[in-house]
């Protein structure tokens, strides 16, 4: 057929293109799939991640009470009956503790019974029943209930992260000690509570008291002080080059490498850091002042790049109508150039700053992987921060962290979605079209 | 020199066997490039961008009281000459400029003087409406503040009324200062511009293309306002279209190329051209 009609009459254009019209949307529609199934797929990964570390994780919202009924014996607390806030500081609160748990279960006597009972309830308890004491004095010789914080092993147990059906050497919990729980649940004296001190606690040797405070602090200052040291001096360093700086050999050297620094592997920074700024300026490790200095140096070329970027994303014609008024080139720059790169200069530091609130590998070489029980108070406390706690936490031995870790990375990634979004909205609000 | 403008050298009477000689190139103004009591005064004026010349040997005066337009084909250097005279070409990298340039006896060029006070006295509309991303009221505002023309509030509003009104635009939007000035129509953008320009009450006034980017109406509401203008300033203005330059101005200039070719009265441009180009152009044959 095609003998015949090629010779006969000439092919006009449009049966060229409609022969091609189907391979070619063919050839569109395959790409559209692969597109979505890349875009699936992506998510697909990410989902999972975070459902993993959510389903992981929000068990350590709750922490299990056991309701004990304590007797505060005088005798113990306050002998000399004068209520000396000093002497009712430092009673043995452990004691009464003991006391109380025996009276709980008067069936158990033997040493090593009497120790899986003392261990149900935290090493945290005695402080709890110090600081109920000190506030409030007059339950001195009363017995009454309270909640204590169960230990690392039975918030495991009632939270379903210990399995019962295991044979009892691979449970790490032993069957005497579940029998007590459940003697203990049956009597309704156990009970899941919303863990407020996750939030109030530095971090702690047991799990059931370690929280994020401190971390959080930690966190806190050094992102300030990061701020506070890159932003101005990369917004500046930003204005100038892309500004005032004459292009030639040496700009062009000092843009290449400014691009090769963002580019530079963290622990770099954190080395530099510690023969810098430790070693021959002597600032004080393992502080939020040193990692500031370091994330400074570190996110300072981010924000370069970006405030460049946006800099000259603003049109010439506003500075050419700044100018042709009179305005010097530096009030030109300050009045109007400036102001209008705000947002993506904004946006830059954000992204940046998210960068450094996400960084653990530069905090290890400057001493901030150390074990810090108290919150920070300023910016010259030894500190760590949250993604080296959750380092540290995922390297503990005891079950309890398990679920601690996730939920500080649940955490961390809520400051990092926030952090972002405020970056994307300060974008779609002052985004101008010209 | 491209093949076509060659072919159009050849064509022309009025170049002589000796401009044939040094490659086809025309030299000298035909016309008087002078005028009574000017403004500012250019003479020899030459601009390279890098190693490309785009302007040679120019000279014209700016007269007060008077509109000089600047007529020629893309690229023949005429927006370049007008960027010299405020010194607007210091912020292109690579522009290099030479000659003589004064602005009442003074060499504007000369390393003493400073170009934001010059810009101040020499002031620029652009081609494109380009007013700040700020109030009516600051865009006009922002020249008097920055240079300290007025002692308070009252005096600045009182200058930026009468800014608005000497450019036409008052009426439109005195209920609406505090709104942004983009947000006004492209005509009304650029009379906006003009009456930011005439805040710092300058003694020139430079005109690039100041209509390309309106519409017929806006173009003929600018065109009447810088007859207005005339009065008070000495304005040079840019443009591509010949009825512009004929409607606006007094005299005429036009650029070939890099190379003033003639300058005269308007009337006699277009009436009746002395130099080939200038005709062949005005005439439609080429541009």
């Amino acid at each position: 057929m095609q003998d015949q009609t090629q010779p006969t009459t000439p092919r006009r254009t449009i049966d060229i293109v409609n022969a091609s019209l189907k391979k070619r949307y063919a050839r569109e529609r395959r790409f559209r799939f692969m597109g979505a199934a890349a875009v699936t797929l992506g998510l697909l990964f990410v989902a999972t991640l975070f459902a993993d570390i959510a389903l992981k994780g929000y068990t350590a919202f709750e922490q299990t009470y056991i309701q004990v009924p304590v007797d505060f014996d005088p005798a113990i607390i306050d002998p000399e009956g004068t209520r000396d806030p000093r002497t009712l500081a430092d009673a043995d609160y452990l004691a009464v503790l003991k006391a109380s748990l025996r009276k709980l279960f008067p069936d158990l006597t033997e040493r090593s019974q009497l120790r899986e009972v003392y261990a149900l309830v935290s090493a945290g308890a005695p402080q709890q029943l110090q600081s109920m004491v000190l506030s409030h004095p007059n339950v001195i010789g009363t017995a009454t209930d309270v909640w204590l914080i169960a230990g690392g092993d039975v918030d495991m147990l009632v939270k379903g992260n210990l399995d019962r059906r295991l044979p009892e050497a691979d449970r790490g919990i032993t069957d005497s000690s579940i029998a007590l729980i459940d003697r203990l649940a049956e009597q309704g004296r156990v009970e899941k509570r919303f863990n407020t001190g996750f939030f109030t606690n530095g971090t702690s040797r047991e799990p059931e008291l370690a929280g994020i405070a401190g971390a959080l602090a930690g966190t806190f200052y050094t992102l300030v002080l990061t701020l506070i040291l890159s932003f101005p001096l990369g917004v500046g360093a930003a204005v100038y080059l892309q500004e005032f700086a004459p292009k030639n050999r040496w700009t062009d050297l000092i843009e290449v490498n400014i691009n090769n620094l963002a580019a530079v592997p963290s622990i770099v920074f954190g080395l530099l850091g510690l023969a810098v700024f430790i070693n021959f300026f002597g600032v004080p490790r393992s502080t939020p002042l040193v990692g500031a200095l370091v994330l400074g140096l570190m996110t300072l070329p981010v924000i370069i790049i970006a405030s460049r970027a946006a800099l000259q994303s603003v049109p010439p014609s506003i500075r050419e109508a700044a100018l042709g008024v009179g305005a010097s080139p530096l009030q030109t720059q300050f009045h109007h150039v400036l102001p209008l790169a705000m947002p993506g200069i904004m946006t830059g530091a954000i992204i940046g700053m998210a960068r450094a609130l996400g960084e653990s590998a530069p905090l290890l070489m400057i001493g901030m992987i150390a074990f810090i029980v108290d919150v920070p108070k300023g910016f010259t406390d030894a500190a760590t921060v949250l993604p080296v706690q959750i380092y540290l936490w995922a390297d503990s031995p005891e079950r309890g962290f398990v679920e601690r870790t996730s939920a500080a990375i649940l955490v961390l990634l809520g400051f990092l979605v926030l952090m972002n979004l405020a970056a994307v909205l300060l974008r779609r609000r002052f985004e101008r079209r010209w | 020199m491209s093949t076509l403008a060659s072919e159009i050298v050849r064509d022309t009477s009025a170049i002589t066997a000796a401009d044939l000689a040094r490659g086809g190139r025309v030299s000298g103004t035909i016309g008087d490039i002078t005028t009574p009591d000017p403004r500012m005064v250019c003479r020899g004026v030459n601009v390279w961008y890098g190693a490309k010349q785009a302007i040679k040997e120019v000279g014209l005066d700016i007269g007060k009281n008077q509109v000089v337009a600047m007529i020629g084909p893309s690229g023949c250097g005429k927006s370049t000459f007008l960027r010299c005279l405020n010194r607007m070409n210091d912020t292109i990298d690579g522009c290099r400029v030479q000659g003589s340039i004064q602005l009442d006896g003074q060499e504007i060029y000369d390393k003493r003087v400073d170009p934001v006070p010059l810009r101040a006295q020499v002031g620029m509309v652009f081609q494109k409406p380009n007013p700040f991303p700020k109030s009516i009221y600051e865009n006009v505002a922002y020249g008097p503040r920055i240079h300290g023309l007025t002692n308070s509030k009252a005096e600045l509003d009182a200058l930026v009324e009468t800014s608005l009104r000497k450019a036409g635009l008052w009426n439109e939007v005195k209920d609406r200062l505090d709104q942004p000035g983009t947000g006004l129509s492209g005509g009304q953008q650029q009379r906006l511009c003009i009456a930011r320009t005439i805040a710092v009450s300058p003694e020139v006034i430079l005109m690039d293309e100041p209509c390309s980017a309106l519409d017929p109406i806006a173009t003929a509401i600018i065109e009447e306002l810088i007859d207005e203008l005339r009065e008070q300033y000495a304005i040079a203005i840019v443009t591509h279209s010949m009825q512009q330059a004929a409607r606006v101005s007094q005299r005429t200039a036009y650029f070939h190329l890099g190379d003033l070719v003639e300058v005269g009265e308007t009337n006699q441009i277009f009436t009746n051209p002395r130099h080939q180009l200038t005709e062949d152009y005005i005439t439609g044959r080429f541009g």
